[in-house]
């Protein structure tokens, strides 16, 4: 089943969900970086044994607790089962995995497109609005300000303002023939599923997820920057399976990547007045290869969960 | 009529997975109808904890899917356990399904649920709650839980076995005597791991059980 994009003309209307602000309205894509070279050097952020024990070293600390386990130390903050260190790698430390000290010395961030300046916690806040699903922390709040004493510390050394080898998650080009949705759900029956569970819902002990959620009302939205299935795909590649990142094919990652993300989850939180359609055109339809508002199986994707 | 035939239905569903239950018991504590199948209990204990001096593992608690998929495993030679062979070859399928049935459900105390967010203060500690990722391996907590309590039917509990236990697993795994993971996921890791990081992970989990 090759897939092709076919947006829906259908105009379906959502009920209008209540406009929350949103602080910096796109998971603005980094420029992707390229395969790295073997044995590529990266930079080396300190260990945790050198961390003082003051009042900054508790503050680090508290930092990687919240990005580690997001969910219990933050809850009012985050709307479902993830951690930010289900996507930033060993606790955003890993090269080539969206790692914290890749990005820390490149804000405030300019960006030409819309004219407009970012701040680092600004950066945050979209990762919870969209990635977490939930309401941003305030630009003072305790939360945030551990969060950056945390990024701050992984960059000692680093220099501002220059990108360094490892910030994104390296680019996988898309196979030639397209992605293909039917062996993307064989790739992930034979080698995800055992962790991530049959239907992509995860897997807990207890009240705590272990295995995060790939889809579905506990995982990320419509609008966070995994949704795209040329993100997905590099950051699949790069680390999945677990343990076994750079195992799969270019054209396995893509397929996986495309069935991940042929599948319903929240809604995205810059829903315009409930027209999926209006909300494809303005922040989908150029947001690299993603399926919102996209027919599949006859299906219109972009319902949200709720 | 139609009330009676029903109520009939639930009591023999009833009946069977009491006498399955019973199958179960009795398998762990007096051993299978071939004698050659011997009562789990000799080595493993009456409270399905293991001794830890001959490193017996724990069972109580394990996943019933787990620990068939473990025996059957045993059976094909794809686990290899000098002292289980001549007893999983003794035991039938359906033993095999109600005695693993029994020991999912036996009791287990509770043990401290570690999280990724705690301070590591070991080598043990360091691989199990933040891995080691220059090698590609995971934190161990990521697959295994909390305090390593095990997660559904792939990935076993590692707290309440004994120290000796879980080294002599690791390596079987590094010397391919025992290859019955899904898709080498453990393998691969306890390939990487050094002899002097096999042990302090493993003490380290063995005392979170103490
Ligand atoms: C569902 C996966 C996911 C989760 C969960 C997640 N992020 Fe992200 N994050 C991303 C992606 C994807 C990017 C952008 C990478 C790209 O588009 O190339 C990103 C980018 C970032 C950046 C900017 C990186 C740079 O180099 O500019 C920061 C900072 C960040 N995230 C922090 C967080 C924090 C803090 C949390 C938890 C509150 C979090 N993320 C949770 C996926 C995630
Ligand atoms: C051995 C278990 C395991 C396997 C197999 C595995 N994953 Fe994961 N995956 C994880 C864990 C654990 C995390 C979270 C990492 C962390 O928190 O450090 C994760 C994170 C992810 C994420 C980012 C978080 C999210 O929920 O969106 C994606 C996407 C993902 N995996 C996709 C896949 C795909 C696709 C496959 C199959 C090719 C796969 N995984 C195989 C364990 C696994």
């Amino acid at each position: 089943m090759r897939m092709y994009l076919a947006v829906a003309a259908t105009f379906l209307s959502l009920p209008v969900a209540a406009q929350t602000a949103v602080p910096m309205d796109d998971q603005s894509q980094l420029a992707p970086s390229a395969q790295p070279a073997a044995g590529a050097e990266y930079f080396q952020p300190p260990s945790e044994s050198d961390l003082p024990d003051n009042a900054f070293g508790e503050l680090v600390r508290e930092g990687r607790a919240i990005f580690v386990d997001t969910r219990k130390r933050a809850p009012e903050y985050v709307g479902n089962g993830m951690t930010c260190a289900n996507c930033h790698m060993d606790q955003g430390r890993k090269p080539n995995s969206a790692p914290l000290w890749g990005a820390y010395p490149m804000y405030p961030a300019y960006r030409s497109k819309n004219d407009k300046v970012n701040t680092y916690a600004e950066r945050m806040q979209g990762c919870f609005q969209f990635s977490m699903n939930g309401t941003p922390p305030p630009a003072d709040s305790h939360v945030l300000n551990a969060l950056t004493a945390y990024s701050y510390w992984l960059s000692t050394g680093a220099p501002v303002a220059e990108v360094l080898p490892g910030r994104a998650y390296p680019e996988v080009p898309e196979p030639a023939g397209g992605y293909d949705l039917a062996q993307g759900r064989q790739v992930y029956d034979a080698q995800c599923a055992v962790c991530h569970g049959p239907e992509g819902q995860g897997q807990k002990s207890g009240e705590d997820f272990v295995f995060p959620p790939l889809w579905g009302k506990e995982s990320f939205n419509w609008g966070a920057g995994m949704h795209r299935i040329n993100t997905a795909a590099a950051f699949i590649k790069e680390s999945m399976p677990l343990g076994k990142g750079g195992s799969l094919t270019d054209e396995q990652a893509w397929n996986v990547a495309a069935f991940m993300n042929s599948h319903e989850r929240p809604q995205d939180p810059r829903l315009i007045d409930g027209s999926i359609e209006e909300t494809r055109k303005k922040y989908h339809a150029n947001d690299g290869v993603n399926l919102y508002g996209v027919e599949v199986d006859g299906v219109v994707l972009g319902q949200g969960t709720n | 009529m139609k009330t009676i035939s029903v109520a009939a239905g639930l009591l023999t569903c009833l009946l069977t997975t009491s006498i399955q239950a019973d199958a179960g018991a009795d398998i762990y504590s007096k051993g299978g109808a071939n004698a050659a199948a011997l009562a789990c209990v000799t080595c493993h204990g009456a409270d399905g904890l293991g001794m830890a001096a001959s490193g017996f593992p724990r069972l109580a608690g394990l996943s019933a899917t787990y620990m068939e998929k473990q025996l059957h495993d045993l059976k094909a030679g794809s686990r290899v356990a000098p002292v289980m062979s001549p007893i999983v070859n003794a035991l039938t399928d359906e033993e095999i399904q109600s005695v693993s049935q029994y020991i999912e459900n036996m009791p287990t105390p509770s043990y401290p649920r570690v999280e990724r967010s705690s301070e590591v203060d070991s080598l043990g500690a360091q691989l199990a709650l933040r891995g080691a990722w220059d090698r590609n391996i995971p934190e161990c907590v990521s697959c295994h839980g909390p305090g390593g309590v095990g997660v559904g039917d792939a990935f076993p509990p590692l707290v309440g076995q004994s120290s000796n236990y879980l080294a002599s697993q690791l390596v079987a795994w590094r010397e391919g005597t025992r290859q019955n993971d899904p898709n080498d996921l453990m393998g691969h890791i306890a390939r990487s791991m050094t002899d002097e990081e096999v042990t302090a992970v493993s003490d380290y989990f063995s005392g979170l059980g103490k």
